[in-house]
């Protein structure tokens, strides 16, 4: 130990670790290994077992038991128990329990940020100050929504045993954003953690016994990806929630496709970092940071494209680079370092193997001329400049401490540039010019982005991502919906499969009524009628069997042509609500003039007279009502944890959408479906009823004359199932709902892994479209949006 | 010329160049941004991302005693009062404390500051001792009396033997944004300070907002100041950690752009041992080793030292200390 005399000559901070004795002997305790937590209790530890290391010198901290399928469905088993008694439980008593849970997380906070610091590497200061509070403040805000949902969430109720993937970066953090909101919703969990950081879990495993929660209502099984496939693939798994990468995120869609499952995924990010020339450049070097070089960067909306504007770039750099020299990396547990470990090798390898790559494509990489410890997976803070949009480190999550930089003209460039990669998890933008800083935030592609701030979090915000980072929002109002399903939902029944109509490509009868001229009925797309690109028609029949019509048989092409139509109408999704509502009542204005003729061909198609009238009547209500829902259905503003802030939660819409419809009452589900979607400022592709498809065809007559601009509405007929799947693979389409038979439900959710596109499916079931309660609603509307929250720190 | 400066400026570690000054540049600040909002949160975070242990701590809090500008503004300062402040400043710490730490020294505080009319009884107290005595200076605390009045303090306290001068700007000029006038009031006090040591104190409890600090900031440092401080203790709001970053990257934007160094000195508000920590950590992570030295580092207190010798006390004993068992200033 130097002397006093020596320090006040360095002024070196010198070591301060943060002590771990309580940790260590809770590790002696459990030096035998840890079962899994099911039914209340740690299982005894057999069979297959994991090693879990300290990633700052590799030590061996504990053994877990490694889960098999046997295991999951033990646990399930477990959880659907417990779920007769929790799921009937009144609000108060689950906000009881809630709340109990979050106190006895603040009660063991230090122990816990120790723990999360030995298991994951992560400086104690951020275990300490950003992951364990937020994982108190978790369980307190939803202790709230438990008691809150009766009255909050009327119309829905809880799922049942929800699976929960948790990843490594934060483990005990996603464990809370994971089991908090599944609780409060009255379901029961089955978590499994990362098998790198398996520890925080198992802790917390013990302090719901400590906090009375009912035996079952957790779960933790621990294991690895094979353990957690088993979880997806259980049967009596209502829910799966995964965060992780955006590779097993697009498996466990597709794995899941057709199950009826719900599915929420947190995936991988490349953020962008948008700095304007008029920004406080200390503040957003500062910012950089925070971004890149917290957590190791091992953080998935790490803002790692960094977007400097060119006229303020080289001070900007010279700053930065000068700010990453003052970065201390080293043993997380000592109080003064800023930064600890990566996770494990793999992942050090991992990012090492990225950043060559980054300089054999001509990057030039700057690092931090900090010592790293001999032991321990310990990277170097790195920023990449002279690289291009193309280059791998800008294209590619590395998840560690590397950003990468570019500058941009003009804010168009930056919003260009900041929306050309296949992610949409988040985007920091800095700007003290509130048009340049707001104007960025809306055009950018994103489900949080925070203004002259970054990587700020709270459990009253939704966290989510847009394209690629996944679908279905964490935390906040927005995240309850993923642990809860409307009742009219879960209560639908099996649809009948249609008898009296048939698809039939070579029908070939004489027509019905020859009467009048031959009508022909064409795609609609870009605000044009076409012929089919095939060339080809099928006829159509009534429910009698005899032939009314035919249809043009749509195609991979004529898709391909109505998305490029509807992704060129993007005006639609910017013009204010009001004028959409316009356009909308005008189309309702149209049809009720046409009332007649709708009613006539619906009768020509097999209904009665007064069933036909019926349908068109409650067509045009239905118009009317997302009319009117189309300058309602407002965001939030919410009640975040900090002082001078405000969170804007906007519900903006997905772009492009697809829209199957089923093959009953063909006018009303297609405006059910259609007019929602529309209203939000989505662009919509819609398939309609395969066997019925005359009475769409003659809707873009409507459309014709509704001021409807072109490729905001786009018909294609064809064979249903076909055509759904090929929307669903289009990588330009965001979002896709189906209705029809459970076979094609499964072929759109798998087919969706592609992109990880939002899904909307009925699984085979039944909609009864004139039922108020069931063909319309906000339900309809919040699945034709995606919820993006804007983080404004204010204050001058 | 400035290029040699600048370099003189690098090569020393205790003597470098005395900042001379600018012509006024508008440029270096005119549309210079801060945003409240991330410099309440650098400056929050800050001070929980490092800290010191033992020996460390022990030896950063005698740090700061040696940066200590030990002060007394009050108006029933007399002399006796003078004497007693500069007897303590002369020993700070007791000397079982200094044997305890195995100092080779008594440590000393940067200098003894008082009001104009004390400066006499200050000089002689500290005679001897190399502890400088800083006088406030121009209409202090408010700055409202006429320039010319103001600028003779200045010479009065001079004179007297004053060897550093704690200057307070002209708000209005600020709050009107008056650069050049403002350049052209402090430019001539630096002027009547002469040989002595000019600490230019902002008022940005007065200021009100960071960018206002960072402009007054500039054109102080631009007029010559030696060292920018916050506060005369007498504002509602005194010295924060907020400001104070933004003031230090002021100090660090001037720096690059004329290669001067200049010193910092947070005033108001700062008790605790804790505080002097916290400011010292500021110092260190925003600009360097090399301000932490009383040359460049200065903290204007009067309970403070108190505080520390407890701390220091406890460190040693391992028992705590009593404030009554510290000799009072």
């Amino acid at each position: 130990m130097p002397t006093v005399d020596d320090v006040l000559q360095s002024m070196d901070y010198g070591p301060a670790p943060e002590s771990n004795t309580h940790v260590q002997n809770w590790l002696k305790a459990h030096e035998k290994g840890f079962g899994h937590f099911v039914g209340g209790g740690f299982t005894p530890l057999r069979g297959k077992q994991i090693e879990v290391f300290n990633p700052a010198n590799g030590e061996k901290l504990a053994q877990v038991a490694h889960g098999t399928a046997a295991d999951v469905d033990s646990a399930v088993a477990a959880a659907a128990s417990a779920y007769k008694l929790w799921g009937k439980l009144s609000g108060f008593e689950r906000a009881k329990h809630l709340y109990a849970l979050a106190r006895h997380i603040q009660k063991r906070e230090r122990f816990l940020a120790v723990l999360e610091t030995m298991d994951n590497g992560k400086t104690i200061r951020e275990s300490r100050d950003i992951d364990i509070p937020l994982v108190a403040r978790h369980f307190y805000h939803h202790a709230g929504w438990a008691q809150l949902l009766e009255t909050e969430f009327k119309g829905y109720q809880s799922l049942g045993v929800c699976g929960q993937i948790i990843p490594w970066n934060f483990p005990l953090l996603m464990l809370a954003w994971k089991i908090a909101p599944a609780l409060a919703a009255g379901n029961t969990v089955v978590l499994k953690p990362a098998e790198f950081t398996p520890l925080t879990a198992l802790a917390f495993a013990e302090l719901c016994t400590e906090a009375g929660l009912p035996p079952g209502v957790v779960n933790i099984i621990t294991g690895d990806g094979e353990t957690g496939a088993a979880l997806v693939a259980h049967k009596g798994v209502a829910k799966i929630a995964f965060t992780g990468s955006t590779e097993v995120g697009k498996i466990i869609r597709a794995q899941t496709a057709g199950s009826g499952k719900k599915l929420s995924l947190e995936l991988g990010g490349k953020s962008p970092f948008i700095v304007f020339e008029d920004a406080d450049i200390d503040a957003a070097v500062e910012g950089v940071v925070d971004a890149v070089w917290f957590n190791q960067g091992q953080v998935c909306c790490a803002g790692t494209r960094l977007l400097v504007q060119e006229g303020i770039h080289d001070s900007f750099m010279r700053k930065l680079v000068k700010r990453m020299e003052t970065l201390r990396v080293g043993d997380p547990l000592d109080k003064s370092n800023d930064m600890g470990p990566l996770v494990d090798p793999i992942q050090l390898n991992r990012v090492r193997a990225m950043v060559s790559r980054g300089e054999e494509e001509g990057g030039t990489l700057i690092q931090s001329k900090c010592v790293l410890p001999e032991k321990g997976n310990y990277f170097v803070p790195s920023l990449f400049v002279d690289v291009e949009p193309a280059s791998t480190v800008m294209r590619d999550e590395i998840f560690g401490p590397v950003v990468s930089a570019m500058t941009f003209r003009t804010p168009d460039d930056a919003a260009t540039l900041a929306n050309h990669t296949r992610f949409g998890l988040a985007a920091s933008i800095w700007s003290e010019n509130i048009n340049v800083a707001l104007d960025a935030a809306a055009r950018v592609q994103a489900g949080i982005v925070w203004i002259n701030s970054t990587n700020l979090f709270d459990a009253a915000a939704g966290f989510g991502g847009y394209k690629e980072s996944g679908f279905g929002r964490e935390g906040g109002r927005e995240g309850l919906y993923e642990y809860l399903v409307a009742d009219w939902i879960a209560a639908a029944p099996l649809a009948k499969a249609s008898k009296s109509l048939s698809f039939n490509v070579s029908s070939s009868g004489p027509k019905a009524s020859a009467a009048g001229v031959d009508r022909t009925a064409k795609m609609y797309f870009g605000g044009k009628q076409a012929r089919p690109d095939t060339g080809y028609s099928y006829g159509v029949e009534n429910r009698q069997g005899q032939r009314i019509g035919e249809a043009g048989l749509g195609e991979r092409k004529d898709i391909r042509n109505a998305v490029e139509a509807a992704v060129k109408a993007s005006a639609w999704s910017s013009v204010s609500a009001h004028n959409r509502a316009q356009v909308i009542y005008f189309i309702a204005e149209n049809l009720s003039a046409r009332a007649t003729e709708f009613a006539n061909r619906l009768r020509e198609m097999g209904s009665s007279a007064s069933a036909a009238k019926r349908e068109v009547q409650t067509a045009l209500q239905r118009i009317f009502y997302y009319a009117g829902w189309a300058d309602k259905y407002d965001g939030h503003i919410h009640s975040t944890n900090t002082k001078r802030q405000t969170t804007l939660a906007f519900n903006e819409p997905f772009g492009v959408m697809g829209l199957a419809c089923p093959n009953e009452a063909p006018l009303l589900a297609m405006v059910s479906l259609a007019f929602p979607a529309l209203a939000m400022g989505n662009r919509i592709i819609v398939i309609p009823s395969q066997t019925q498809p005359l009475i769409a065809t003659d809707f873009y007559q409507i459309l014709d004359t509704s001021d409807v601009p072109a490729g905001a509405f786009n018909i294609i007929t064809g064979e249903g199932n076909k055509l759904a799947k090929i929307l669903a693979e289009h990588d330009e389409v965001a979002a896709v709902w189906y209705h029809g038979d459970a076979a094609g439900s499964a072929l759109v959710e798998k087919a969706a892994s592609g992109n990880v596109k939002s899904t909307w499916v009925n699984n085979g079931k039944f909609v009864d479209w004139h039922n108020l309660s069931q063909g319309q609603g906000p339900e309809y509307l919040r699945r034709a949006t995606q919820v993006k929250n804007i983080w404004i720190p204010y204050g001058e | 010329m400035l290029e040699m400066l600048r370099k003189g400026a690098e090569a020393g570690h205790s003597a470098f160049a005395r900042n001379l000054g600018i012509p006024l540049a508008l440029e270096l600040f005119e549309g210079h941004q801060v945003n409240t909002s991330a410099a309440e949160r650098r400056a929050a975070s800050l001070i929980t991302r490092r800290t010191m242990k033992k020996e460390y701590q022990a030896a950063w809090l005698v740090k700061a005693v040696q940066c200590i500008d030990l002060t007394t503004l009050a108006g029933d300062d007399t002399p006796g009062r003078v004497h007693r402040l500069c007897a303590k400043a002369m020993r700070p710490l007791r000397d079982d404390i200094v044997e305890g730490l195995k100092l080779s020294a008594m440590p000393k505080v940067g200098a003894v500051c008082v009001y104009p009319s004390m400066v006499s009884h200050a000089v002689k107290a500290l005679k001897g001792s190399g502890i400088p005595v800083a006088s406030v200076a121009t209409g202090f605390p408010a700055g409202l009396t006429p320039l010319a009045l103001r600028l003779g303090e200045i010479k009065y306290a001079v004179e007297e033997g004053a060897a550093e001068i704690d200057i307070v700007i002209f708000r209005s000029l600020v709050l009107r944004g008056e650069w050049a006038a403002l350049f052209d009031e402090v430019a001539a006090m630096r002027e009547a300070c002469g040989p002595a040591h000019m600490k230019a104190i902002l008022a940005t409890g007065d200021l009100k907002t960071l960018r206002n600090d960072y402009k007054a900031s500039m054109v102080a440092m631009q007029a010559g100041a030696d060292f920018i401080k916050t506060s005369t203790g007498k504002e509602d709001v005194n010295a924060t950690l907020s400001v104070s970053l933004t003031m230090l990257r002021a100090l660090r934007d001037y720096g690059a752009a004329t290669g001067f160094d200049v010193g910092f000195k947070p005033a108001g508000g700062l008790k605790t041992a804790k505080d002097a920590m916290n400011w010292l950590i500021l110092m260190k992570e925003e600009l360097g080793r090399r301000w932490l030295e009383p040359d460049l580092f200065r903290i204007g207190a009067s309970s403070m030292l108190a505080d520390i010798e407890r701390q220091l006390e406890y460190f040693i004993t391992g028992r705590y200390a009593a404030l009554s068992h510290q000799p009072i200033a």
